[in-house]
């Protein structure tokens, strides 16, 4: 193969900007993929809870929407997702938000809206089903006890159910969170420049196509190992004295 | 206090209770036994209501259970609790045990449910262990905060469900003992328990259930005194369990 490696390539300044790395891109597009990751998380993580517990709440019919909200999500593929959220959602909006969403937002920030929305609701489907999970592993005799205590249903979800729920499945929610990172890259494909768009753009441009992949690998494997780091701390620190099955000692 | 008047319940074609009645007054110290299956756990949770009954009715401290206006929350956060495998809440310290009903609860000031909690773990014994986890502790220790946690909302009437049967043998006595002092300082208390010695030692009444039925509701020492005038599976069951 004939190929000419050249490392200095992300020192070098890019055609566009005087006074602009290719290494800056790499930092500008890590910075979406942090902001796409971190806001769908967080959607993720509050609309997964509710649903989790609505799972779980002796009521048919709430139980019932949260199934079939989790039974769209999981199974529609995420790309699928994200262009129906894209291209025709924006087009059924009432007409001031349509204005507002096609013509006062810059195309970046109405693509980061479609992403963010897009994966935060896809990964609160994931979410659901590991605080069901966790709060279907808790022992009955916890919440009759909480009951017997005079707690309210929604007292008992937050103060004995979920604390405990939550320190259970730590471990598969970090997997989740390391996904919705690496999901982001979805993103690209609308034409958000995080990532792995920048990557594919650099590449066009200097044509050390190597490179900018190696060093893209090397990002996204760094930041998850830092995220999962991140994730162990928070296990240990959450963990219960005296109860293994926790995570403690 | 309380007052059971014809409660029966069934679990679909199963009928677990059949027309149960009894009462139990202040200060009184009745004690459930009968084999297992017949109902006595079912019955002792109908009385706070995390067991709904389809016929009959029962009133705690006046208050009708049947009727669907009653605030059961309300009415539970009245009646102290106490279940065979402890059940304390495994992802706080002990005192947070104790205080987290008063304060979220009753809305009680969280220093003086604190203050409190102290108090009740010293008369269960325990003072020493406020800031462990129950993971932390014993069988007979945990039982101990679940009374504690109980007692903690000054409840008119405390249930108990087995207390002692999830113990190793040499942790009953520890449990029995805070029972027996309970007891005696005038709490009125339903035991489902098969701690004959601890009925003797300061129950009013004994009901002995079987398949559903109450059997027998009379005064202890009727119960264990005049046996030959007990039905035959009374005695059966009292043969057999003290025995040992
Ligand atoms: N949720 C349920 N669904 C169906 N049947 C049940 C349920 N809970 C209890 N039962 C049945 O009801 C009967 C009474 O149960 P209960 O737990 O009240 O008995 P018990 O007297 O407390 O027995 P033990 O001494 O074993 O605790 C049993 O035959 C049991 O199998
Ligand atoms: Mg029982």
């Amino acid at each position: 193969m004939d190929y000419n490696w050249d490392w200095g390539v992300f020192f070098r300044e890019t055609t566009f900007e005087p006074g602009e790395i290719y290494l800056d891109w790499f930092i500008y597009g890590l910075g979406w993929t942090i902001a796409i990751a971190l806001v769908g998380w967080a959607i993720a993580l509050l609309l997964g809870s509710l649903l989790g517990v609505l799972r779980t709440v002796p009521n048919r019919w709430l139980s019932g929407i949260a199934t079939v909200y989790v039974e769209i999500f999981r199974n529609v593929p995420l790309l699928v997702q994200l262009f129906i959220w894209y291209f025709l959602i924006p087009d059924l909006l009432p007409e001031p938000l349509q204005q507002w969403y096609k013509l006062d937002l810059s195309p970046a920030a109405s693509a980061y809206l479609s992403v963010v929305i897009c994966l935060g609701l896809f990964t609160a489907a994931r979410v659901c089903e590991l605080v069901r999970t966790g709060i279907q592993a808790l022992p009955k005799g916890q919440s009759s006890t909480a009951l017997a205590l005079g707690f309210r249903l929604p007292q008992i979800y937050r103060q004995v159910l979920l604390p405990q729920a939550f320190r259970i499945i730590i471990p598969p929610l970090t997997s989740e969170f390391l996904n919705i990172f690496k999901n982001s890259s979805v993103a690209s494909l609308i034409g958000l420049m995080e990532l792995l768009a920048q990557t594919r753009q650099t590449a066009e441009f200097t044509a050390n196509l190597f490179e900018a992949f190696i060093l893209t690998t090397l990002i996204y494997f760094s930041l998850n190992m830092s995220l999962m780091l991140l994730m162990r701390y928070v296990e240990k620190k959450v963990a219960v004295p005296g109860l293994i099955a926790m995570g403690g000692k | 206090m309380i007052s059971i008047d014809k409660v029966s319940k069934w679990y679909g074609d199963f009928q677990v209770l059949t027309d149960c009645t009894t009462q139990v007054q202040k200060g009184e110290v009745v004690v459930v036994c009968g084999p297992s299956g017949s109902g006595k756990s079912t019955l002792i949770k109908c009385i706070n209501a995390l067991e709904p009954f389809q016929k009959g009715d029962i009133a705690v401290d006046g208050v009708s259970l049947a009727n669907p206006k009653t605030d059961l929350p309300k009415l539970r956060a009245r009646v102290g609790m106490v279940f065979q495998h402890f059940e304390l809440f495994p992802h706080l310290s002990i005192i947070d045990n104790l205080t987290i009903a008063p304060v979220k609860v009753l809305g009680r000031d969280k220093t003086e449910a604190v203050a409190k909690g102290h108090q009740l773990l010293e008369r269960v014994g325990l003072k020493d262990h406020a800031s462990k986890h129950p993971g932390q502790l014993s069988g007979g220790q945990q039982q101990r905060v679940a009374i504690a946690r109980a007692l903690a909302m000054d409840p008119i009437v405390m249930l108990f469900d087995e207390p002692t049967s999830a113990l190793d043998p040499e942790m009953v006595n520890e449990v029995l003992d805070v029972m027996v002092q309970l007891a005696q300082e005038g709490m009125t208390m339903m035991c489902v328990t098969h701690e004959m010695g601890f009925a003797r030692k300061v129950a009013s009444r004994v009901i002995f259930m079987d398949q559903g039925k109450i059997i027998e509701d009379c005064a202890k020492e009727s119960f264990f005194g005049d046996t030959t005038a007990r039905s035959e599976r009374a005695q059966q069951f009292l043969a057999k369990i003290l025995q040992h």
